[in-house]
């Protein structure tokens, strides 16, 4: 699309002030990312651009800081925090919010609007004040996990934050699943019950597999937000959960140590990597649907 | 699964009604007894129960009051997915994401059939509808005719006693949909099921079912063999609904011999049959097809009455003739004449006479 010949003088100024706006927003966003990634291979223990690594210097660089990451205990087990509390929980939020998009789809369901809002909430209301509250609910519903049921105190830590992480999964789930059941059409359930499918197979080979696009990004939202959480865990958990995000954060305010750099850039690499394998897989599922041309 | 009973009354509806809102009945009282083998389709227009009465039969609304029956068992309470019957939905309801082949699996998976058993029947099925070809295709890339074909042999895979159509061929093209007319119905002869066809095409009606049941708010106002529908319609509203129809408004003069003699509004008098006045003063609304009027006062019995018509408008049609004529006030009487090499064709300002046998004008309600 140029520029038509009829344009007045105003319309060119947009034309071009529109791109330029379009290119700050970008830059915005991804120099912050992108300028990490060769400062975590600095050679020296700071957060700057060396003499040495302005001028392309080898001695300048170096991988001392994913040394660091791998080989660093601290590190280690808030690596292994994250990696169990955020599939658990990613697991526990695409199940429940599955199926709350599905039960909020149905035409009979009354106070949709309200039920609605309630479980989206954890997205509206600022996280420090769901921080907040979650710390004294969990706090004493590990007491009474810890006394009653005489679980370990260790496993009703993870136990909190996985519900909590849980918690702050399901809207996006909600969403992206409700937005997939608006183009479902509801005659292929019908049709598949008419054949004599019950509502159980129904859901796994008809519901589910179309659905499936927008379960695997909400699946994907609520496994970074987990990942991602740092407020929630500070709140509920106890040291023996500390997550990644958490040890970032200390490296970053008590250690102050590069280490963060690497780490994040790790982060981005394997973000960019499952962004990429969901996308891949939404457009072959687009086509298997017929929506675009093969 | 399904008990045989005689032929008589495979599917039956006792004093079915239906209420979505508790207050307004959608379906009002419907009988109605349809037998094993038969073509039958419910006709009418857009909110007269129609498809309320075929979900009702599928399983997916279910009866307020009123039993209904299959194969002689009330099914009431058993639920879609267990009463064994094949269904075309409107929009086909292909499942997308499967191949024309899967499609037409699901139903036998789910009755757990054996690998070579279903892709035999599965086979069969798709070169029934002569689609034997496009097993490995996905619905999305076929023409909506071809998604049609699939979604008949869908229904028909499973060896259903009974399939229900939902208006199956309204998103096809008037060529493609008088071709699966045939089709569907040769397939249903064929095959011996039995068959209940929503539609609210009167053409559709009339050419495929073995008897039409017309519905109007909530009620079948006629049920019958195409030919009686459309040659005897019982009332004002079967007459107008099913194929062309000039009526004109009057009052009964007198009624002698069978035959009721019409005073219309313009004082001009003729001839009806009497189907639903009996008493000398009562309105009437009295209705005669197109095709039964005539020019040629030879080919009318001495004596009859006959009418002064202007006409307004000729359309030559190709195998017919189409004249809009102005006959007692009422400007949209429609003439269609047979394009024979002696046929007039009347100019536009002529005025003629007109008439009709008696027995094709009916006397209904007003």
């Amino acid at each position: 699309m140029g520029i038509p010949p009829y344009a007045t003088f105003g319309q060119r100024v947009w034309y071009y002030g529109f791109r330029v706006i379009c290119g700050l927003i970008f830059a915005f966003l991804i120099t912050p990312i992108l300028v990490v990634i060769p400062l975590s291979f600095n050679a020296e223990d700071f957060f700057t651009f060396t003499p040495e690594m302005l001028s392309f210097d080898p001695e300048g660089y170096s991988l001392k800081h994913y040394q660091d990451f791998f080989s660093n205990n601290e590190w280690q087990r808030s690596l292994k925090n994250s990696l169990i509390i955020a599939p658990i929980a990613t697991f526990m939020s695409v199940c429940l919010g599955t199926l709350a998009a599905i039960g909020l789809s149905q035409s009979h369901v009354p106070f949709k609007g309200a039920i609605m809002a309630i479980l989206i909430s954890p997205m509206i209301v600022p996280l420090i004040i769901s921080a907040t509250g979650m710390f004294f609910f969990y706090s004493t519903l590990g007491n009474w996990m810890e006394s009653t049921l005489g679980l370990d105190k260790t496993l009703v830590g993870y136990i909190k934050v996985i519900l909590a992480h849980a918690v702050l999964g399901i809207p996006f789930v909600i969403i992206t699943v409700t937005a997939t059941l608006v183009g479902f059409d509801h005659s292929l359930t019908r049709a598949a019950a008419n054949m004599g499918a019950n509502p159980v197979t129904t859901f796994f080979r008809v519901q589910m597999p179309l659905i499936l696009p927008g379960v695997i990004s909400g699946a994907l939202f609520a496994f970074i937000t987990s990942f991602d959480e740092v407020v929630v865990v500070l709140f509920v958990g106890s040291a023996g959960q500390k997550t990644l995000p958490w040890q970032m954060f200390i490296g970053l305010r008590e250690q102050i140590s590069p280490t963060i750099l690497a780490v994040a850039t790790i982060l981005v690499v394997v973000s960019v990597a499952l962004l990429t394998v969901v996308e891949l897989l939404r457009r072959r599922s687009e086509r298997l649907r017929g929506m675009s041309p093969g | 699964m399904i008990d045989k009973t005689g032929s008589e009354g495979f599917v039956s509806f006792d004093h079915v009604q239906k209420s979505y809102d508790g207050e307004n009945l959608v379906v009002k009282d419907l009988n109605l007894e349809i037998a094993k083998g038969e073509f039958l389709t419910m006709l009418g227009p857009s909110g007269s129960g129609k498809t309320t009465c075929l979900m009702m039969l599928a399983g997916f609304e279910t009866a307020t009051h009123g039993d209904i029956r299959l194969g002689g068992v009330s099914i009431n309470n058993i639920p879609p997915h267990k009463r064994g019957i094949g269904m075309v939905f409107q929009n086909y309801a292909l499942f997308p994401h499967m191949t024309v082949a899967e499609n037409l699996s699901f139903p036998l998976e789910v009755r757990k059939i054996g690998k070579s058993e279903r892709e035999a029947k599965v086979q069969r099925a798709l070169d029934m509808v002569q689609m034997g070809e496009f097993g490995g295709r996905r619905p999305a890339q076929l023409s909506g005719g071809q998604q049609q074909r699939v979604a008949l042999a869908r229904a028909l895979v499973f060896e259903a006693e009974l399939v229900l159509m939902d208006e199956p061929l309204g998103a096809l093209d008037k060529q493609l949909r008088e071709h699966m007319q045939f089709e569907i119905k040769r397939i249903a002869d064929n095959l011996g099921i039995t068959v209940v066809y929503v539609t609210h095409d009167q053409t559709e009606a009339l050419t495929m079912s073995d008897r039409v049941a017309v519905f109007d708010d909530g009620r079948i106002q006629q049920l019958a063999p195409p030919d009686q529908l459309y040659e005897e319609p019982m009332s004002s509203f079967v007459a107008q609904f099913i194929g062309e129809n000039n009526a004109l408004d009057g009052v009964v003069q007198s009624i002698d011999n069978g035959v009721a003699l019409v005073k219309l509004a313009t004082g001009d008098l003729i001839d009806a049959n009497p189907i639903n006045v009996s008493k000398v003063g009562e309105k009437t609304r009295v209705s005669i097809r197109p095709e039964r009027v005539e020019f040629d006062m030879n080919r009318l019995a001495e004596g009859s009455h006959t009418l002064k018509a202007e006409v307004l408008e000729f359309v030559y049609m190709g195998d017919t003739f189409r004249t809009r004529l102005r006959v007692a006030d009422n400007d949209e009487f429609i003439v269609k004449t047979r394009n024979a090499p002696d046929q007039v064709r009347l100019q536009p300002g002529a005025v003629v006479d007109i008439g009709w046998m008696p027995s094709d004008c009916r006397a209904l309600d007003a």
